[in-house]
């Protein structure tokens, strides 16, 4: 390592501890009219009320913060519960606002600078790290030392590393109420975007986007010389940037709903949630356009492009999920498993989650036509399982969290209801292949072990077979690290595609057919 | 030949590399009944010997490079035996083995493989000179090469340029010590072995050509200090690695009545002087060279595998075939540099032959077309930085196509990843300039291009 990344490593530690101190820092305030700004107005008076022995009670931590809110707001709730009164308990979980609006600093007198000593610290630090990467060598991809890596093959830092992704995770789907000061250090940025100021969600997309930045800078260090790498990877940025974050945004700043265009039903699986649906039914012309075409992307785009193209168009080339897996991840493909068992599993899972999404997605159109006479609130008590268990533990928490111990696809290859669907199109109709190069594989493995999706290359490469799997994402790593040219991603006519018996060219005696 | 599945035979393997498991798996695709045993004293499972390399340098673990999971012998009953065979009773059909075991077979398969070549250099029996074949020599290699502050790879072949880039990795300052005048040039032709010159020196690695080892020099502890070259000049080092060649691995079957020469001899169905007795891969030596442009002994992997395919079918039919190679083709990877050939380009060639050879401004990337003076037809291609597709020339040299077909259908010839800068303009304009001529590539429409048609 050169001294300039060692300097990089060291900074871009200190910026991420930075943020991840930086929640537990400064003091909190309740006061009447913040309840009052923050809460529903049927709620008003009552919360007013609720949390009234907090006001004016200077707290040193969010901990302490949170700990009386939440007794006194569950002490409310707790009698009308056991008093059966359903209809006044407050279902509503008003514990992240109130407690980023009762901050007190000092990240909200100087969120920039916050942020500045936090994120920018840690991106500088981690492009520092990178953009020295492989600069004396000659092209060409150097996967030298990844399993001695206790980052890379799941040595301590590795399993620290996933830790702390899983409790991040778990931090911001289920108590974003304590990383406030890291959500106001973003809120100018909100603001400036959309008008609006920002939620979890707005610090969560704007790491996201530094992520793949970022790493994917990196990809174009890692993979040099590899045009394919380099071009989808640029693409998995663009759509990051501006059909995942900037784009919504905007839309909210003109009053429209926040929408992602480049997101696919079953992937946006509340995409016919009626709120969703309301919400793009009344935004006039442009609402008519997102529901117009995200149908398209569902019965037309999908199968259409992925007859071109296979599932790599989306899968590696425009998701968002797949962008971070494919850059953020990308040091952790060769974790994936690629027994023929996990793949039993993966085919279970993957199918099992796709029919979850769409009989859930049918109840849901069918109850929003009848006007709710069909199942009434019963479809929200699905969408809230769904989300739980799928939308957030499935996607983020295990998808996100577990790229150091399961490898970085863990979502798209066991979870990913679109996956399944794109899948299916690719298996069974599709020109899409990876073309194995007549008899000149020699079984090292390299491909197999760099799948991220499992899957065992090898398997069929040396069989002189064509790879045609549902799962494969087309990310091209495979054939770029194959020593002998043996893999070729291609779109080609679909006669002799999938050649079950093949006959591997070198020998005239016999035409082995295995 | 043996009556086919017509019982439970029991058929036994010693070695399971490519050949042996390779045959065992064809048998037992064709002979649901047969006995069969793999026998092997390296490791357990099948692993890629091709695949070495990569363990060391951190790429993969042992268990990536198995081709097969753990559980696929037992699934389609082939028993493995994990023991050394220290001799083979033919009289009484069985192995012996080291521990005092014996084993019966009907029907007995020698791949035994090769081990690397020591030419009784002075010095060579010191602690950290090996050679690299086994599992057991990479595990040694890397006790070997703890904490040393220079390392020289003598022999500069296939393994030697592997074992350097193997040292390289782990930062171990290399000094490569090549016999002949260019790299590998026994095989490559002049500009080819270039290019890999200028590449390994490209890498820090301390190329040395004309540089022929004269003795190794150790510490009265037994461990290696430097060498000495033919000029005198002494290298400090602590690890020697002897990378001179390979030789069929037979001496345990010395003088038991098998005929052996360099390797096993067998015939054009690699039977042996033994009745049920067969030789294949690297060890086996034929009688007769299989084809004109081969040699007697085949030590590579794909050949390794043909044997045992042809055998196999050979060993489950009435009709059995000789073992006929088709179209030559090798491929391998010089550091960052990958290199594929199909069909005969030798390192210097007739006066019948003439040669096109295109370089990329980038000295990294090249091809060459080997076609008969006579009739123009291409007998072989080499290529450097650019993938090949096999079928394409598997076809094109097997049909005689001529050179100008060949260069005019480059750009399906291509298999390069998508989107790589396409070489075949470059490489057809050259051959204009130099002919005088105005060929053209067949071109695809654009819709074609657009939804990546090659036909
Ligand atoms: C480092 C390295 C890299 C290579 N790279 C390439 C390449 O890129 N391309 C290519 O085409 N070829 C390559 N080769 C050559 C290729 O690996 C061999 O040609 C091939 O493996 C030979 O296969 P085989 O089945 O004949 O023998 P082997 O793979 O050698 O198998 C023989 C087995 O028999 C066992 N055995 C032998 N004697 C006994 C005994 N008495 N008792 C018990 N067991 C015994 C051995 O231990 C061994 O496990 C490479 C070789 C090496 C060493
Ligand atoms: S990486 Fe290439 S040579 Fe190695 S097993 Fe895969 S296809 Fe075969
Ligand atoms: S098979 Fe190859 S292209 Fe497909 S997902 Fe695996 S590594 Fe990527």
């Amino acid at each position: 390592m050169k001294n300039i990344q060692k300097v990089g490593a060291a900074i871009f530690v200190l910026g991420f501890l930075i943020f991840s101190i930086l929640p537990f820092i400064g003091t909190y305030q309740l006061g009447k009219t913040i309840v009052e700004a923050n809460v529903k107005d049927i709620h008003r008076e009552t919360m007013v009320d609720i949390m009234s022995p907090m006001y004016g009670k200077v707290y040193d931590s969010n901990f302490a913060f949170i700990k009386d809110f939440k007794q006194y707001f569950n002490t409310y709730n707790d009698q009308l519960k056991s008093n059966q009164e359903w209809d006044k308990v407050i279902w509503d979980n008003y514990a992240f606002d109130l407690t980023k609006a009762s901050s007190l600093g000092p990240v909200a007198n100087n969120p920039y600078f916050y942020l500045g000593i936090s994120v920018l610290v840690a991106v500088i630090g981690a492009l520092l790290y990178i953009l020295p990467l492989y600069r004396s060598e000659p092209e060409g991809i150097k996967n030298n030392g990844i399993f001695f890596s206790s980052m890379k093959a799941k040595g301590f830092l590795g399993i620290l590393t996933g830790t702390y992704l899983i409790l991040f995770y778990i931090v911001l789907y289920w108590f974003p109420e304590y990383m406030t000061n890291l959500v106001i250090a973003v809120d100018p940025i909100s603001m400036a975007l959309s008008g609006n100021p920002a939620s979890q969600w707005f610090l969560y997309g704007l790491i996201y986007t530094l992520a793949i930045f970022v790493m994917g800078i990196r990809m174009f260090r890692k993979y040099r010389g590899n045009k394919y790498q380099t071009l989808r990877t640029a693409s998995v940025m663009f759509f990051q940037l501006s059909f995942a974050f900037i784009l919504p945004e905007i839309l909210v700043l003109f009053n429209q709903p926040w929408h992602d265009f480049k997101n696919i039903w079953p992937l946006d699986y509340s995409f016919f949630y009626d709120y969703r649906m309301e919400g793009m039914l009344s935004s006039g012309a442009l609402g008519m356009f997102m529901l117009i075409w995200g149908i398209i992307l569902i019965v037309l785009g999908v199968p259409l492009l992925t007859y071109f193209y296979g599932k790599r168009w989306y899968c590696s080339w425009v998701c968002g999920c797949g962008g971070l897996a494919e850059t953020l991840g990308d040091p952790y493909r060769q974790l994936s498993d690629k027994t023929v068992k996990s793949w039993k599993i993966e085919r279970y899972l993957i199918h099992g989650v796709l029919v979850f999404a769409v009989l859930m997605t049918a109840l849901t159109i069918g109850n929003y036509f009848s006007g709710f006479s069909f199942l009434g609130d019963a479809t929200n008590q699905l969408h809230s399982i769904y989300g739980f268990a799928i939308g957030s533990a499935f996607a983020g928490v295990i998808g996100t969290g577990f790229y150091p111990l399961m490898g970085n696809r863990v979502w798209c290859r066991f979870g990913c209801p679109l996956a399944a669907y794109l899948g299916m199109v690719q298996r069974f109709k599709s020109r899409f292949r990876i073309t194995t190069n007549g008899g000149q594989c020699i079984s090292c493995g390299n491909c197999s072990t760099y799948c991220e999706m499992g899957i065992d290359v090898r398997w069929y490469a040396q069989r002189g077979q064509n790879i045609v799997r549902s799962s494969c994402v087309g990310c091209g790593v495979c054939s770029a690290v194959c020593p002998r040219g043996v893999l070729k991603l291609e779109n080609g006519d679909e006669e002799g595609r999938i050649n079950d018996m093949p006959i591997i060219i070198g020998n005239k005696s016999i035409t082995i057919k295995s | 030949m043996n009556n086919p599945n017509s019982s439970n035979r029991k058929i036994v393997i010693l070695g399971n590399g490519i050949a042996g498991v390779t045959c065992a798996r064809h048998v037992r695709k064709k002979d649901d009944k047969a006995d069969i045993t793999i026998v092997s004293g390296e490791t357990e499972h099948f692993f890629s010997r091709t695949a070495l390399m990569y363990i060391y340098m951190g790429h993969m673990k042992y268990e990536h490079t198995k081709p097969y999971e753990d559980w696929f012998w037992e699934k389609n009953r082939i028993d493995l035996k994990h023991a050394w065979v220290g001799n083979v009773d033919f009289e009484n059909k069985q192995l012996l083995f080291q521990d005092g075991a014996t084993l019966a077979y009907d029907i007995l398969v020698l791949a035994t493989g090769s081990k690397p070549n020591k030419f009784g250099w002075p010095g060579q029996e010191f602690k950290g000179v090996q050679g690299l074949y086994s599992y057991q020599d990479l595990e040694l290699m890397e006790q070997n090469t703890q904490n040393i502050k220079r390392a020289v790879v003598v022999g500069g072949g296939l393994i030697g340029i592997e074992m350097a880039e193997m040292l390289a990795s782990r930062e171990i300052p290399v000094t490569f010590l090549v016999r002949e005048k260019n790299f590998w040039d026994n095989i490559l032709p002049l500009e080819e072995a270039q290019l890999i010159n200028r590449h390994i020196l490209e890498h820090h690695i301390d190329l040395r050509l004309e540089t022929e080892l004269e003795e190794i020099i150790g510490e009265d502890s037994g461990k290696v200090k430097s060498i000495k070259t033919k000029t005198g000049e002494i290298i400090d080092c602590q690890f020697v690695g002897l990378t001179v060649g390979v030789s069929p691995n037979i001496g345990f079957l010395k003088n038991s009545g098998l005929e052996t020469n360099r390797g096993i001899v067998v015939d054009g169905f690699f039977r042996t002087n033994l009745q049920g007795v067969y030789a294949i891969g690297d060890c086996a030596e034929f009688k007769e060279a299989p084809a004109s442009d081969r040699k007697n002994i085949e030590q590579v992997w794909y050949t390794g595998r043909m044997h045992g395919e042809t055998l196999a079918y050979n060993l489950t039919t009435s009709n059995a075939v000789p073992y006929q190679p088709g179209i030559w083709f090798n491929s391998a990877k010089f550091l960052d540099i990958e290199y594929q050939t199909y069909g005969q380009v030798p390192a210097i060639w007739s006066d019948e032959t003439e040669s096109f050879y295109w370089e990329d401004k980038s000295g990294k990337i090249c091809i060459r077309l080997l076609y008969s003076k006579k009739d123009k037809e291409i007998m072989g291609v080499n290529a450097f930085g650019w993938r090949l597709r096999h079928a394409f020339f598997d076809k094109a040299i097997s049909e005689g196509w001529s050179l100008e077909k060949v260069l005019s259908h480059l750009n399906q010839a291509s298999f390069n990843p998508e989107f790589s800068k396409p070489f075949h303009k470059e490489v057809l304009a050259k051959y204009n300039r130099e002919s005088g001529k105005a060929l053209e590539t067949y071109k695809a429409s654009f819709f074609k291009k657009l939804i990546g048609s090659r036909s």
